[in-house]
Formats: structure tokens, sequence, C-alpha cells
């Protein structure tokens, strides 16, 4: 076989692995800063601070009564959680975790792929993701789901547009949609977010919203909708939704690293004498850690803000974050123009 | 070679994914297939190398249409199929436009059959940079004129609802 | 040829794909399996906090979702409108600028007729 087809499997079964495993830890160190947050101590029973905790649930998960209610299309009712698991695995293969590896002679770049569509991509996934809730909670056939599933596409929907309006003003500066590229431009230059300052923001309130993260929960809102668009599910299609929120969140980090924060590249890095291989490696665990910091940003804000109210929702992204994210286009473009930017 | 073959493989998938939207009996059904056959014209489209077409679809289409289409349908109340209550006069309309409309499509087909290959300008016309060069330069005022269309789209959708938000 | 070339970035996402679904179908097919299953009727029903299930969960809602929904669309197809041009920017100069301002004049005014007629006002 191809040994660059070969990689290619290797590294889109690495990014699952590592999306899943991130993902599965996300869920303890979620409940640990809880903890410290609200000054408890939190999960310390299985494993020395509980750090197997996360695989004493997901086997619980799949030990549990698989329920689907009678009333219910069963075959929506299984495609829901699942679809929602594969769009949220579905993002990671555009995101370049290194610049390249080189074995025998050939250039492995440490992406799945680098398609020149790599934002649009994005986008589309993005906005496919819908359907799992949208399906899942019409399929339960049950009061608070179907209000969950609603609430919660509408959310989604809305603030997809402020989402890609943010993404516009960073393309106007980068030239190109290909993440890998405008990875390379931050090493060359500055990080995006210097830039890009308002764009990052909205584009970081979106990221909050599309992943129904706290203050944007409404639709699980457990003191309105039971559960939400998930209030009929048990067992490992329950761990789907539960699992893909996470690997959300692990993903959108990754773009906003990448996009805003120099993804791979860290200062003076070419000032170390690293090697091409060693580098590379180290760049992977740098972007890593930025990941790390933007997942504790997500659970941070979730501990502290309370929730928003459902119109206050709505008009925040309507008419606060489009009118925004069109201002900061209007900002970028004259600001290219006065600097001689243009052709 | 290959792509003689994945070209078979969604041109099937889209023929099934059509029929098997007008042959469901569950209309959500019926849209989960639609967006099946809008993937396999994605495909298409990226066979064809018009990458922003094919994200353009998936975006636009899948992602945004069809949620429209579940709205509607979550919101018209079907808990049982009614489709057995029709009428003998609503089949035989609707069978008549229907077939008025294949006879159309027909009609295209064959025209369109003698109008020969389609010049090839360029492999990468589909391309973003490309695209957008042409769309900005060459077909300006189709542009700005669509700007103006969704201005009256947007009108016309608050306008439809206004009767509900008044009451 | 340059297509096929093209057309080779797609194939990992394919890999991806299948990896994601090979991953879901394997899980969902263990927990089926190993998952105990009793069935009764008051289990059966649509969970509503303990009291008996009242009238069907599928009733029409507000047609402001409905409106969400049509403004989203108009508002994506701009959106993505404004993608090629984007990558374009600096080549299409100072034309392009004022082409797109004019776009996005209009899309304003569009924004603010929405707002002024309430149609996004949530009580």
């Amino acid at each position: 076989m191809d040994p660059i087809i070969l990689y290619k499997i290797i590294l889109a079964v690495v990014v699952f692995a590592v999306s899943l495993g991130v993902a599965a830890y996300m869920t303890w160190g979620e409940r640990k800063l809880a903890a410290i947050l609200q000054d408890r101590v939190g999960p310390d029973r299985a494993g020395p601070l509980g750090l197997l905790q996360p695989i004493a649930d997901g086997l619980k998960m799949i030990f549990k009564e698989e329920f689907i209610p009678a009333q219910s299309n069963k075959w929506l009712f299984i495609l829901g959680p699942s679809f929602f698991m594969l769009t949220a695995c579905m993002t990671g293969a555009v995101v370049p975790w290194g610049s390249g590896l080189e074995i025998g002679g050939l250039y492995y770049p440490m992406q799945v792929t680098d398609i020149n569509i790599g934002l649009l991509y994005l986008l589309g996934v993005v906005s496919i993701g819908v359907y799992g809730i949208m399906i899942g909670g019409w399929a339960s056939n049950n009061k608070y789901a179907m209000l969950g599933a609603l609430r919660a596409s509408s959310q989604m929907i809305s603030y997809e547009i402020a989402m890609g309006l943010s993404l516009i003003a960073l393309v106007m500066t980068t030239g190109t949609l290909s993440l890998a590229e405008i990875a390379r431009q931050q090493d060359e230059g500055l990080a995006y977010v210097v830039y890009q300052p308002l764009g990052f923001l909205i584009f970081l309130i979106c990221a909050f919203a599309e992943t129904n993260r706290a203050p944007f929960d409404l639709p699980e809102s457990e003191s309105e909708l039971v559960g939400g668009f998930h209030t009929e599910y048990s067992s490992m299609k329950l761990g789907f939704f539960l699992f893909a929120e996470y690997i959300n969140m692990f993903i959108s980090s990754a773009v906003m690293a990448t996009l805003y924060f120099g993804g791979y590249n860290f200062p003076f890095q070419h000032e170390l004498g690293l090697e091409g291989n060693t580098l590379a490696i180290v760049q992977a665990v740098v972007l890593l850690l930025k990941i790390f910091i933007f997942i504790f940003i997500f659970m941070w804000v979730r501990w502290t803000l309370p929730r928003f109210r459902y119109d206050q929702l709505m008009n925040l992204g309507w008419k606060v974050l489009l009118p925004l994210a069109l201002a900061n286009i209007f900002i970028t473009g004259l600001v290219m123009y006065f600097t001689g930017k243009l052709a | 070679m290959i792509t003689e073959y994945l070209f078979w493989f969604l041109a099937f998938v889209s023929v099934f994914g059509g029929v098997a939207t007008i042959l469901s009996r569950n209309p959500v059904h019926s849209v989960l297939y639609l967006i099946l056959t809008f993937f396999a014209i994605a495909g298409h489209y990226l066979l064809l190398n018009a990458q922003f077409l094919a994200a353009v679809h998936v975006i636009v289409y899948a992602g945004a249409i069809m949620v429209l289409f579940l709205y509607v349908i979550m919101m018209l109340n079907l808990n049982r199929l009614d489709a057995e209550k029709r009428t003998l006069i609503g089949k035989v309309t609707s069978a008549v436009s229907a077939g008025l409309l294949l006879l159309v499509m027909v009609g295209v087909a064959r025209g369109g059959s003698e109008a020969g290959e389609a010049p090839a300008e360029s492999i990468d016309a589909g391309l973003v940079e490309n695209l957008g060069q042409v769309l900005y330069r060459d077909f300006l005022l189709p542009f700005e004129m669509a700007s103006v269309l969704f201005l009256g789209a947007m009108v016309g959708a608050v306008f439809l609802s206004k009767k509900e938000l008044n009451s | 040829m340059n297509t096929t070339a093209h057309l080779w970035d797609y194939l990992p996402i394919l890999i991806m794909a299948i990896v994601a679904l090979g991953f879901v179908i394997t899980v969902m097919a263990l927990t089926h399996a190993v998952g105990p299953r009793r069935k009764n009727a008051v289990k059966d029903d649509p969970f509503e906090c303990g009291i008996p299930v009242q009238g069907n969960a599928r009733t029409p809602f507000s047609i402001k979702y409905f409106l969400v929904a049509i403004l989203f669309v108009l508002f994506d197809v701009e959106v993505i409108f404004m993608y090629p041009w984007a990558v374009n920017f600096r080549e299409l100069g100072v034309f392009g600028l004022w082409e797109m301002f004019a776009f996005m004049g209009l899309m304003i005014i569009g924004l603010v007729y929405i707002i002024r007629r309430g149609a996004l006002k949530w009580e």
C-alpha cells in the first residue's frame, strides 16, 4: 500500500483516539474543577485521584439497560445520538496538529487532510450537527425532549451566522481557507488574535453556544426541561450525547487555538535548535497545551456564570453578535485599506 | 478509473436517496433521505472539482434549508400518517401536475443533450479563489441584485408571519 | 491530472468518517448486546415528572422558531456569498471593498427591518 495512505489511516485513527481520550478525561477534569471551585473533593474513589472514573463511567454506560420508549420512532431514536457523535468526530480531520514528520525521506504533514476549503468544511460539519439533536428530540415523543430540541436547534442556527461572519474577517486577513496555511502564516507573523481581537471574542461566544455549554445550556436546562432533548435517553445513547459535547468542546478549542492563537507554533521555536521531527512533536504538545487552556476557560465559565434566559440568548445572537461581526468586517476592511494592504 | 467507480457509487446513492424520499411514509424519513441525496450531489461536485459548490451544497442545502423543512414537518403535528385521507380529485390533480412536470423535465433533458460538451475552460474554475475573481468582477450586477432579492425575502418572511406575531 | 490530485485530499475525510462510523456502530451493538431489558407499561410511557401523560408531545409550536429558521437560511446564504470575496479581498482591491459594503449595507437594512418589526422579540 502507498505509505501516504497508510499514514493517513494511522493518523485518522490516532486523531480519533486522542479526541476520545481527551474527551473522556475532560469529564474527570470538569468534575474535579467544579469540586475545587465549590470547595469539595470531587471524584476520588476509582483509582488515585479518581483517575479511573471516566473508564468506570464508560463501562457503566455500556452495561446499562438500553431503553427505547414504546411510542418513539425506534430507528430515528437510535440515529439521533449516533449522528451527533459522528459529526462531532469529523471536525478533527482538518486541524493541523504540528508541522510535519520526516520518516524515510518522505514528508508527512501532521494533519489528516489539508483541503483548501478547510474553514467551509468546518462550517459544514457544524451546520450538520443540528440534526442529531433535532432527530433525537423529536423521535423521543416527549414534551421536554421536543422543547429541548427546538431550543437547541434554533440556538445553534442563530449563532452559526455570527460564527460564519466572524470567520470572514479572519479570511480577509489570511486570504485562504486552508487551516494549514493559516497556521503557517502565524509562524511568520503574529498570532491572528492580535489583528482580530473582536472576531476572536465573537467566535469564542459562538463556540460556547454551538457546543450548548453554560451559559448557553438552555436545551438541557435541568430546572425547566428535566434533561432537554435527551430526557428519554439512557445507556450509551445518552453517553454519546454527553460525550459528543466534550468532543465538540475539544475540537472547538483546537480550532480557536489554530485560527487565532498561532496553532502549533510557539515563540522562538526556530531559535531552540530543535531538529525537524523533535520540533514537530514539541509543536503538537504545545498545541495540546493551548487547547487545555481553552478547555479550562470553557469549564471555568460553566461553573461561574448563571444561565441565560431564552430572550436574552436570542437578543445576544441576533442583535448584538451579528451587528458586531458585520462591524468587525467593516473595520477590518477599512484598516486594511488605509494600511495599504490592498492591491 | 477510480473516479469512474466513485461516480457510479454517488449516482446510485443520489438516485436511491431521491426515490426513497418520495416513497417514505414518514416525512421525517423523507427529509433524511433528501439530506443523503444532497451529500451525494456534493460528492459529485467534488468529482467535478467544484469545491466551493460542494461546500455550499452541504452548508446551505443540507445544513440550512433542510433544517427549515424539519421545522415545518415538526410544526404540522404529524402523529398519524394521514396519507390515506386524500380524495380522488386530489389524487388526480397531483398525478396530472406531476406528469406535466415530468414532461417538462424530459423535454429539457432531450434539448440539453444536443448542447454537447461544456467548454473545459480551466480545470480549477471551481476553486474558491477563481470563483471569487469571476463572481466579483464579471458577475457583479447579478451578485448585487441577489442581495436585493434577499432583502425582499426577509420582508416577505416577516410579513407572512406577522399576523401570528401580533396575536 | 489536477482533478484527481484535489480529489485525493478528500480521501482522508472518508477514512475519518469510516473510523468514526465503525466506532459508533460497534459501541451501539455492544450496548445493545450486553444491556438488560425489562419492559412494563408504566416504564414505556413518556416521562412527565411522574404524573399521567397529558395530551400529545408533538403539538404545534410557536411560529417564531419557524421565522428564526427562515431568517437563518437567508443570512446563511449571504454569509456564504462573502467567503469567495474574503479570500480574494487583497486582489479585488478598493473596488471589491465598496462592492461588499453595498452588499452588507442591504444586509443591515434587512436586519434593521426585522428587528423593527419585532420579528425577533421573545417575551
